[in-house]
């Protein structure tokens, strides 16, 4: 009768963790950190100019907002890295769903892909201001760049992953291949497909920092590059902790989308 | 004589002299040499034989998912050229559609064109109909709103059956469509099938490796032997259509489990893996 008592432990491996203890751990997690820049930065061991106290963050953010245009800068931010990643994504799927279906379009597509996307993305900033000029459209371009070689590849990896039997299930029910595209190998895709926009995404918003060094005159990254020149190291920390802030918030979105368009996969018996 | 009857006594599957030979020299695999088989209409065939001897590989030819390099197969005499709705599959696992529900997944061939073209709304009502008497069938109804991955295994196969059977395939092919399941469900399971195959006068083939399982459900048993896959023996099941559980225990079914499952064992060699048991056990003495 006494089952609790041989409950795992939470350090069982994979062991079971409650709701709360988890919340509790993941809160400690997330303040530590800021306690203790606090602390090292309320001490005064490290210069203001290396480390400013959050208190001096907070107040750089508020002015930034107030004075500046942080608004506007986290606007363009988001442009960019949502064109970016959405042109990725509008690409990538039918092509990594035609790599990962048909072996021959694999066999074109799939070294090649592999060989491009080892080459740098920051390499290829030149060659973008070159072809692009420095308008918007060359920002978008380096985003596109970092993040689309590495979609294709998991998209790929994602339609491949689609079980054998389903597949040949729908054939010996008489699919023709677009059907088995679009009722088997799609859908059946789809959860771990969200997953790999949700995982792209965050790159895409690690290359913004990146994009923004071509001639921008506005963004986040081009703000905190900014900073950097004028010594504004509260400036530079509140832009790192927006963009993370940001990046945290679509994340969760994504996650909240995965539960709410597949309730199958979070609904064990 | 009439035309009926020369219909029904062409064999429903014709497999001759077919042999299968999986890649490319030098590592060509022979998987399957110079098989013939008939199988006739609304006859439940079972395949046994040692592992690897090829029975997954003649009943994925049979429903098209994989071609064969030497011979002939015809299914209702004409040519088979790959996957097709008269030959409906049903697997060991992981073929039901996880984001579906139960009726989803049964009334999945609905959604396909082979069978919307020319419909009626009298076939849509008819296609209903044989949806819900499939729940009924198999015990589903309760369970109709629910997604696979909140059945049990037992349950899970009832609805692949139940997705095979919605269109009526001339032919059932079942690749040990019950290994995965624990004995008691597997004889209700058996139960079930026999039930199905009366009601729906289909023309099944199951390949099977328990040969209780083979000899329970068949009509035919089909043994096979490996190195190459080729046909060994064909026997002939002496029960007939109606069959329960006490089968089992009666000595003539015991006396064919035990013929079969000794040739089996002579096909697959397990003599030399008896010597070498001996050899260990020789070894590990000393
Ligand atoms: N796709 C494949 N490529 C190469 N060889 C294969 C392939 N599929 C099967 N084989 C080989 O063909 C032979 C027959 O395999 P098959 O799966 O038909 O055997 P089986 O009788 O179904 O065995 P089991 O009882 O273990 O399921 C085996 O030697 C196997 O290794
Ligand atoms: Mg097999």
């Amino acid at each position: 009768m006494n089952s609790a008592a041989h409950r795992p432990g939470i350090w069982s491996i994979r062991g079971p963790i409650s709701q709360r203890r988890y919340w509790i751990l993941a809160a400690i997690g997330l303040i530590t950190p800021i306690l203790a820049w606090w602390l090292v930065a309320s001490t005064g061991w490290v210069e203001k100019v290396f480390m400013p106290s959050p208190g001096a963050v907070w107040d750089r953010t508020l002015l930034w907002a107030t004075e500046d245009n942080l608004l506007q800068d986290t606007g363009i931010s988001v442009y960019r890295v949502t064109m970016g990643w959405l042109l990725s994504a509008v690409i990538a799927m039918p092509l990594g769903m035609l790599i990962g279906t048909f072996r021959p379009v694999q066999a074109v597509l799939e070294p090649l892909t592999d060989f491009i996307r080892y080459m740098p993305a920051v390499a290829f900033i030149p060659l973008v201001m070159l072809w692009i000029g420095i308008d918007e459209g060359s920002k978008i371009a380096i985003i596109f760049i970092g993040t689309f070689f590495q979609m294709v590849l998991m998209v790929a990896e994602d339609v491949r992953r689609v079980p054998m039997q389903q597949i040949e299930a729908a054939q010996t029910m008489g699919a023709t291949r677009a059907e088995i595209l679009q009722l088997v190998l799609l859908p059946s895709a789809k959860p771990a497909l969200v997953d790999t926009m949700r995982i792209t995404m965050g790159w895409a918003w690690t290359y913004l920092v990146v994009a923004e060094l071509v001639a921008a005159n506005s963004g986040l990254g081009y703000a905190i590059l900014k900073a950097q020149r004028f010594l504004q190291t509260d400036k530079i920390f509140a832009g790192i902790i927006l963009i993370g802030l940001i990046g945290l918030l679509t994340d969760q979105m994504f996650r909240f989308l995965h539960r709410k368009a597949f309730p199958w996969m979070h609904k064990k018996s | 004589m009439d035309a009926q009857e020369v219909v029904s006594a062409a064999p429903k599957i014709r497999v001759r002299g077919l042999g299968k030979v999986f890649g490319e020299p030098p590592a060509e695999v022979r998987a399957l040499d110079n098989v013939s088989l008939d199988v006739l209409q609304n006859e439940f065939v079972t395949l046994v034989g040692a592992s690897g001897c090829g029975k997954s590989t003649l009943l994925r030819i049979i429903g098209g998912l994989e071609y064969h390099t030497s011979g002939e197969l015809l299914a209702d005499g004409k040519p088979v050229s790959g996957p097709g709705a008269d030959r409906a599959m049903v697997f060991q696992h992981y073929s039901l559609y996880p984001w579906l529900r139960v009726l989803g997944n049964i009334k999945f061939s609905r959604r396909l064109g082979v069978n919307r073209r020319h419909i009626t709304s009298a076939d849509v009502e008819v296609a209903e109909g044989r949806a819900d008497a499939l729940l009924r069938l198999m015990g589903l109804s309760a369970c109709h709103n629910a997604y696979p991955n909140q059945l049990s295994g037992g349950m899970q196969q009832r609805v692949a059956i139940a997705r095979a059977l919605m269109n009526r395939p001339a032919i059932l092919l079942m690749d040990e469509p019950f290994g995965a399941l624990d004995a008691q469900t597997r004889e209700v399971m058996h139960d079930l099938i026999l039930h199905v195959f009366r009601l729906e006068r289909s023309t099944i083939v199951f390949v099977t490796h328990d040969v209780e399982e083979a000899i329970y459900l068949g009509q035919r048993v089909v043994l096979m032997a490996p190195r190459p896959g080729r046909i060994d023996t064909i026997y002939q099941v002496p029960f007939g259509a109606e069959r329960n559980q006490d089968l089992k225990h009666t000595p003539e079914f015991l006396r064919m489990k035990n013929e079969i499952l000794g040739r089996i064992r002579q096909t697959s060699g397990m003599e030399t893996d008896t010597e070498m048991l001996q050899q260990l056990s020789r070894t590990t003495q000393d």
